[in-house]
């Protein structure tokens, strides 16, 4: 018995070891390292926003309306005269906002029932990978649309949309993990030291989850920014006035006509460098934390 | 274990999804906070105006009662009328979904055309500048917002350098040809109408571009994972030591390995470009299916929403079936999987 208990023990040290490989290897790769700077750079801007800021985002500036990039507006002025700039710096606290809230939920939702699902098996994992199914049967954009249009279009839906459209990837990824897991020696011996049911799935299934939770949720970063984009885009998402990128490339598509294309272009930038840092450093992840890729 | 009853139980497991795909539609369509009829109406509408409208559309009956009536209305092939075209939703839907179909397949012959070239020159240059600039390129194709490349596109090509023609399936002086499959393509070619083809294909261009660089990524990926690990196999070996050419050793026995997880995700693909659809559609100002779902969510035109959506659903099922169909048929261990057997 306590030799069981030890082995699961040595089960969890290596994992900490490999976390810390994964680290080393992480700073070693130029992609994931690029990654990590765009990531650490766009929660840098989020968090010091209004002392980087120039002007306030919503400050209306009618008689300065539809500025070019200048020196004094470097990123120029929208429809209403409100500095461009401004307006990007300050949306990356909504879109890393939205981002983190939908990734947690989601998590909270979908790793519950991919443990539950795995690890008990049986009924009840077939009733809940059909729900599962059911949910799956739907493009994710679609999904998330139909609960925003549903709930009404606000910032704070868009998060819950979202989050109801993605939390079978982490059901289905968790799942596969805890029945691999449940064969384990280590658990065995913690079922035969009498450890209960819950606790098992928490101390023992759970910390196999971690890793491959992490590049899911990271790569899920950049989808969740991406989804929440589109839909502010759409105009079921965030609204004006608010800055969030979506919008804001919305807000300047009446104007390409006209020859203003900086109002599109520039918060369009920002969605694809954040969503690119965290997929640079998703797809890093994946291949350094996944065996087979080492090749 | 027989292919037969593989395909029955995917079946059979597919009616239940859909079933419940069915009922979740209907749930967040009905138990919403937003109310369609004071959408439509204004808020300032008489109270037995919406009373009146209430009672035409069945909203003021039971939940049960409306659940029923809406399923029954499903098979017998009536989806309800739509508020904003008036017309029965699966008359829009026979209207809107060819040109998502015509978008979606040459999207997807682009997303190939990019994809699976570049995907087989990373796996044999691997770990080269070649292959981390296509992996670098692949990320990006995956990270930049899809209506911001089409709008970032339209500007260049349209507005700026005006070497491709602007949104819209043709050019307001062309007429379009009577309908017969209701693609625009196939139609002008039935009609005889060349100079209604080319326009139509000038107009493909850059929307089916912009949806099929994004899709273009997963398919390099998987042929540049699949390309490798088949070149990793005994096989090959033997064949390098045999002493056949390593063009002969690509063509004749790696590629035809490799390319069966690529075509898995094609399938997948195929269903997914029916969500970028929706974006690049409404940009390009294309007819199609995800343009009719996108006004209908903003105008809350239940009906329609729900018959768009199903729709999609049922597409997307369909793809992923066929998919893990063809697979199960080309990789055995896999049926074993699923049934147990």
């Amino acid at each position: 018995m306590s030799s069981g208990i030890i082995e699961g023990l040595k089960e969890r040290l290596t994992i900490s070891e490999d976390t810390r490989i994964m680290f080393k290897r992480l700073l070693r790769n130029p992609t994931a390292a690029a990654g990590l700077f765009i990531v650490v750079m766009m929660a840098f801007i989020a968090i010091a926003a209004p002392l980087i800021a120039p002007y306030d985002p919503n400050k209306v500036d009618t008689k300065n309306r539809l500025q070019p990039p200048s020196r004094e507006h470097i990123f120029g002025t929208d429809q209403l005269g409100r500095d461009l700039f401004s307006r990007v710096i300050y949306g990356s606290r909504i879109s890393l906002t939205i981002a983190m809230l939908a990734v947690a939920i989601t998590a909270l939702i979908g790793v519950p029932i991919g443990l539950v699902s795995g690890y008990y098996g049986g009924k009840v994992d077939e009733v809940l990978m059909r729900i599962t199914d059911m949910f799956m049967a739907f493009p994710r954009l679609v999904l998330a649309l139909a609960f925003a249009a549903a709930l009404g279009p606000s910032l704070y839906n868009t998060i819950i949309a979202i989050s109801l459209a993605y939390w079978t990837i982490y059901a289905r990824l968790v799942r596969g993990i805890a029945l691999q897991t449940k064969n384990e020696a280590f658990i065995e011996a913690a079922i035969a030291a009498g450890a209960s049911t819950p606790r098992i799935i928490f101390k023992h299934v759970f910390p196999m989850v971690t890793a491959p939770l992490l590049v899911q949720a990271t790569l899920d970063f950049g989808a969740t920014i991406l989804l929440a984009a589109g839909l502010g885009f759409l105009g079921l998402g965030a609204q004006p006035p608010t800055p969030e990128w979506g919008v804001m490339v919305s807000e300047g598509r009446q104007f390409l006509v006209t020859g203003e294309w900086w109002i599109s272009f520039f918060p369009g930038l920002f969605i694809l460098l954040t969503a690119l840092g965290f997929n640079l450093l998703g797809d890093s992840l994946r291949d350094i934390t996944d065996v087979r890729a080492r090749r | 274990m027989n292919m037969a009853a593989y395909v029955l139980r995917r079946l059979v497991l597919m009616v239940i999804v859909l079933l419940g795909v069915i009922t979740i539609t209907f749930v967040v369509a009905r138990i919403v906070p937003a109310d369609p009829v004071s959408a439509l109406l204004g808020p300032n509408a008489p109270e037995d105006l919406i009373r009146k409208v209430r009672a035409e559309w069945g909203l003021d009956k039971p939940l049960g009662q409306q659940y029923v009536d809406y399923i029954s209305g499903l098979l017998r092939g009536d989806l309800g009328k739509s508020i904003k075209t008036n017309r029965p939703v699966i008359e829009d839907l026979k209207q809107f979904f060819p040109a998502t179909i015509e978008l979606a397949t040459f999207s997807l012959l682009i997303a190939i055309a990019i994809g699976i070239p570049i995907g087989i020159v990373s796996a044999i240059k691997k770990d080269t500048w070649i292959d981390h600039v296509s992996r670098v390129m692949a990320l990006i194709g995956v990270s930049t917002p899809v209506f911001w490349l089409g709008i970032v596109l339209l500007f260049i090509f349209y507005y700026w350098l005006g070497i491709l023609p602007g949104p819209g399936q043709l050019d307001p002086g062309i007429e379009r040809p009577p309908t017969v499959t209701g693609m625009i393509l196939l139609d002008s070619l039935i009609a005889g109408n060349f100079e209604a083809f080319k326009n139509a294909l000038y107009h493909l261009i850059l929307p089916s571009f912009v949806l099929g660089y994004f899709s273009s990524a997963y398919i390099m990926r998987i042929t540049r994972a699949s390309l490798l690990e088949v070149l990793d196999k005994e096989y090959i070996r033997t064949a390098k030591a045999k002493g056949l050419k390593d063009r002969i050793i690509l063509y004749r026995h790696a590629l035809r390995n490799a390319m069966i997880p690529t075509v898995t995700v094609i399938g997948i693909t195929y269903g997914s470009l029916l969500e970028g659809a929706v974006l690049t559609e409404t940009i390009f100002a294309w007819p199609g299916l995800g343009r009719y779902s996108t006004s209908a969510f903003l105008a809350m035109d239940l009906n329609a929403v729900m018959g768009s959506v199903l729709l999609i659903a049922l597409v997307y099922s369909l793809a992923n079936l066929i998919v893990d169909i063809a697979y199960a048929y080309l990789d055995p261990r896999i049926r074993v999987a699923y049934t147990g057997e």
